[in-house]
This record gives structure tokens, C-alpha cells and sequence, in this order.
């Protein structure tokens, strides 16, 4: 009895801590704070049922893992109840950040554009209109600063291909920024 | 060679011919990311370095993609779990500990006083043996077998939903209900002007006597205050216990009790608490000091 209470001592040091990393990459997937806290909650349960079979010593990319696979499992679920809503949902993006761009004096470049109060505004938007492919490993990347072989584990893909799937992330990116640039002058 | 092509922004090319072991624009801009992420193998990122030097176009391209980068790094929103997911993970992953250990259900509606007892009493055996391991503490003292308990007691009032034992905010209800069952009258006060809702009070048992457990609430946390007389009655501050499994707990004895305030609150909030407390009990007091 006092090992199962062990355990789950050892869970919450271990896991629960990654909590915060949990739910961030949630919300980047889902776009919304109340699927991102179903997910991340799933996800935690999962994990700790499947806690034995941890053995590593990098429990935050193992729980970024199982966020991961619950979303897409949360979203195939989703898809096949209401397809065109969650597409809609998809292309539009959710979310209760503003997507609009106020107030920028200058329409240079985007990196200019970057440097205004707005750049805020304009990364997080641009970000959520990413398609989840190139959102998770920007994410990944640049907010959870996870190496090339952590990415490479949570997507289970060779190393590699996150060196590609990054470059045309970004790519993505500036385009998306460039479009945003190009609608603000509209 | 036909995947290095993707990522690769054709306006960038330096047009110059690939010339034996030096790299070319086609070779560095695949490799761009890599070299900008500091994931190169020395070689690779030595060539790039070299290519660099001579290459307006690539390091063009270098200086976008590191701008580019320090922007989502910048600006990028990072989100943190909200307290209520954290609180509500917490409180699943602890049922679902407990239903491991009655290898049932996990509805502890069943469970009879003794095991109950015994369960307290490996939680708090657990919170020891962690928070001894990680603090190293060498003098164990009277409180802080008494904080074991109040740790076992509070755990188990949130895990099974049993809070309250006279579940209102009138302090006129809860303090007589409470005095009618113990052999004293606990301190009694509703702090919802202060932001701490009373929700009701409780019999527990600490100390190896029964004592009083007033149960507040703060946005979605409880505050457990266990009260009881003391025969050591001077007046003490609030002091602090340290903090595991995410509890804080604050001591204090004042007028003959001893009181031990639990939650998963921050300590400042908890301090607030102990301090709007008190200031209701004798609104005229002069403490002194405050922390």
C-alpha cells in the first residue's frame, strides 16, 4: 500500500511538475483554454497509469509525448462526430486572443514590424494560424527549447526530419507574417 | 539530394559553382536551421562558417531566419496551467492512487473508520519520509508530528469530499454545533470580507484528542484551520512549516488554542488568511510585528 503512495509522491515530483509544458503545448494545439485543460488533464491520467513503464530520465519530453498522442487521438474522435465544424475550427483557428492588428505605423518588413508593440499580437496570431504540423514544432523549439533528438523522440520522426519540418515551419511562418503584413494595408 | 531542397528560398543563392570540398548555397541553406539551433556536428558547422565568410547571400539568409527566431522567442506566449487544472490533476491523480490501493472502484464511500486511519497514516508517512528526505531535517520536535497529522487530515477532508460535518457560514450555527461535541468552544468567525468564505466546520482528530477543523475557501482552494486548546497559551505568530506536496502550513497559538492552517495556497495567501484571522478574533490587538 505505502508503494502505490510512493509512487504517486514520485509521480508528482516527476511528472506533475511538467505540468505548465503540459498544458502550453495543449493550448497551442488546441487554440482554446478548455480543450487544452480536457487534453492536458487526459493526458496526465495516462501518464501516470503508464508511469511504470517510464524508465527515462526526461519525463517532460514523455509527457509532451502523451499530450501529443491525446490530441490527435481527442481529434480524430472529434473529426469523425463533426466534420465540418472542427475543419471550420481548423482553418479559422479558436481562441480568445485578438487576432486583429491595430495600430502599426510601419508596413515595412516584418522583421520592423516585428520590433512594434504589436509584435506580440502579430507572433501569437500568426503562430495560431500555422497548420498544427508546423505550430508543434515551432512550439517545441522556441517555447520549450527541446533539442533536435527530444523533438525527433515526442514526434517520432529521425532527426532530420525536424531540421526539415523546422525549416519549412519557419518558412510557413514568415509567409504568414508577410500575409498579415499585407492584409493590415487592406 | 532532392530533400535538401525543401526550406531552401531559391532568391538566395550566391550563384557560385560548387568547387570541390567547399560547401555550396544549396548545401548551407539545408543545413541553415541546423547551424542556427546549434544541432551541427563540428565539421558541418565549421564548413557553414567558412561558407559564410564569403557568401552576402547565405549570411543574408542566416541573419532573417535568426530574427525571425528571436522574435518567436520574444513575443510567443508561453501559457501556464491555470491553478484549477493543476488542483483538479492533483485531486484525480490521488484518487486514482486510492483506487489502486483498494484494487476497487475508486469510491471510498466503503471504507470504515480503522482503515481510514490506517490509510491517514500512510499518507502522512509518505509526506515525512518525502519532505524528510528532501529537507534533511535532523531534530525532529513535538510540531512537526503534529504537522504529519494535520497533513493526513487535510489530505483526507479534500480526497473524500467530506468537509464539513455542518455545512454553513453562519458562524452562530457552526460555533455551538462544534462546542456541543467537544469539550471546548472553538473561535468561530465567517472571513468572507477578507476573501475566505467559512463553508462550515468538522470534527478531526489530532493530537490524540478530538478537535475542531473549521473549513474556509479561497477561489478554488480549501483552507483547513484545526483548532484546539493548548495549555501553552501564550501568544505566538504564525509560523511557518515547510512546505510538501504542495501544502503550506502555518502554527500559531493565541488566548489558550493552538491553531494549524493547511492549504494548497501560496504562502502569502495563507498568510493573509492567518492574519485576517486573527485580526477578527481581537480587532483591537496590537501584534506588533508583522511578517
Amino acid at each position: 500500500m505505502t508503494s502505490s503512495l510512493m509512487r504517486q509522491a514520485r509521480f508528482q515530483d516527476v511528472v506533475l511538475r511538467h505540468l505548465d509544458a503540459a498544458y502550453n503545448l495543449a493550448r497551442w494545439l488546441t487554440r482554446n483554454d478548455d480543450d487544452a485543460q480536457d487534453i492536458a488533464q487526459e493526458a496526465c491520467l495516462r501518464a501516470f497509469k503508464f508511469f511504470d513503464g517510464f524508465h527515462g530520465d526526461d519525463a517532460r519530453a514523455w509527457l509532451l509525448a502523451i499530450v501529443r498522442n491525446t490530441y490527435f487521438t481527442w481529434l480524430k474522435t472529434r473529426r469523425s462526430r463533426a466534420q465540418d465544424e472542427s475543419f471550420e475550427e481548423e482553418i479559422h483557428g479558436l481562441g480568445d486572443s485578438s487576432t486583429t492588428v491595430t495600430d502599426c505605423a510601419s508596413y515595412g518588413n516584418p522583421e520592423v514590424l516585428l520590433m512594434q508593440q504589436a509584435g506580440k499580437q502579430i507572433i501569437n496570431s500568426a503562430l495560431e494560424r500555422l497548420p498544427v504540423e508546423s505550430r508543434e514544432i515551432i512550439v517545441l523549439r522556441e517555447l520549450e527549447d527541446l533539442s533536435y533528438k527530444e523533438i525527433a523522440s515526442i514526434l517520432q520522426v529521425p532527426i532530420g526530419t525536424v531540421m526539415s519540418r523546422l525549416a519549412r515551419a519557419r518558412k510557413l511562418l514568415r509567409e504568414q507574417l508577410q500575409q498579415m503584413n499585407a492584409e493590415s494595408q487592406t | 539530394m532532392k530533400k535538401f531542397h525543401e526550406g531552401l528560398d531559391a532568391s538566395y543563392t550566391c550563384g557560385k559553382p560548387i568547387r570541390g570540398k567547399n560547401m555550396d548555397c544549396i548545401q548551407c541553406q539545408s543545413l541553415l536551421h541546423g547551424y542556427l539551433d546549434q544541432e551541427l556536428d563540428v565539421a558541418s558547422a565549421m564548413a557553414i562558417d567558412q561558407h559564410l565568410e564569403n557568401c552576402a547571400a547565405c549570411k543574408t539568409a542566416l541573419e532573417q531566419q535568426s530574427t525571425l527566431r528571436s522574435s518567436i522567442r520574444q513575443y510567443a506566449q508561453y501559457h501556464v496551467a491555470p491553478a484549477e487544472l493543476v488542483d483538479r490533476i492533483r485531486a484525480r491523480v490521488d484518487s486514482a492512487a486510492i483506487g489502486a490501493i483498494t484494487r476497487k472502484k475508486p469510491r471510498w464511500q466503503w471504507l470504515q473508520a480503522g482503515q481510514w486511519l490506517k490509510l491517514g497514516t500512510a499518507i502522512a508517512a509518505t509526506a515525512v519520509v518525502t519532505w524528510t528526505a528532501a529537507l534533511q531535517l535532523n531534530t525532529p520536535s513535538p510540531d512537526e508530528g503534529i504537522a504529519e497529522q494535520v497533513i493526513a487530515g487535510h489530505a483526507r477532508s479534500v480526497l473524500t469530499g467530506h468537509i464539513a460535518d455542518v455545512a454553513t457560514s453562519d458562524k452562530h450555527t457552526v460555533k455551538p454545533w462544534l462546542s456541543g461535541k467537544l469539550d471546548f468552544s472553538p473561535p468561530v468567525t465567517d472571513l468572507t470580507a477578507a476573501g475566505f468564505p467559512l463553508i462550515g466546520g468538522r470534527l478531526d482528530y489530532l493530537d490524540k484528542r478530538p478537535v475542531a477543523a473549521l473549513v474556509y475557501r479561497r477561489n478554488q482552494h480549501l483552507i483547513n484551520l484545526f483548532v484546539w486548546p493548548d495549555p501553552k497559551s501564550a501568544h505566538t505568530m504564525p509560523t511557518q512549516s515547510l512546505p510538501k506536496q504542495g501544502y503550506h502550513i502555518l502554527h500559531w497559538r493565541d488566548a489558550g488554542m493552538t491553531f494549524w492552517a493547511i492549504s494548497d495556497l501560496d504562502e502569502s495567501e495563507l498568510q493573509a488568511f492567518a492574519e485576517s484571522y486573527a485580526s477578527a478574533q481581537r480587532p483591537r490587538a496590537n501584534y506588533g510585528e508583522r511578517p
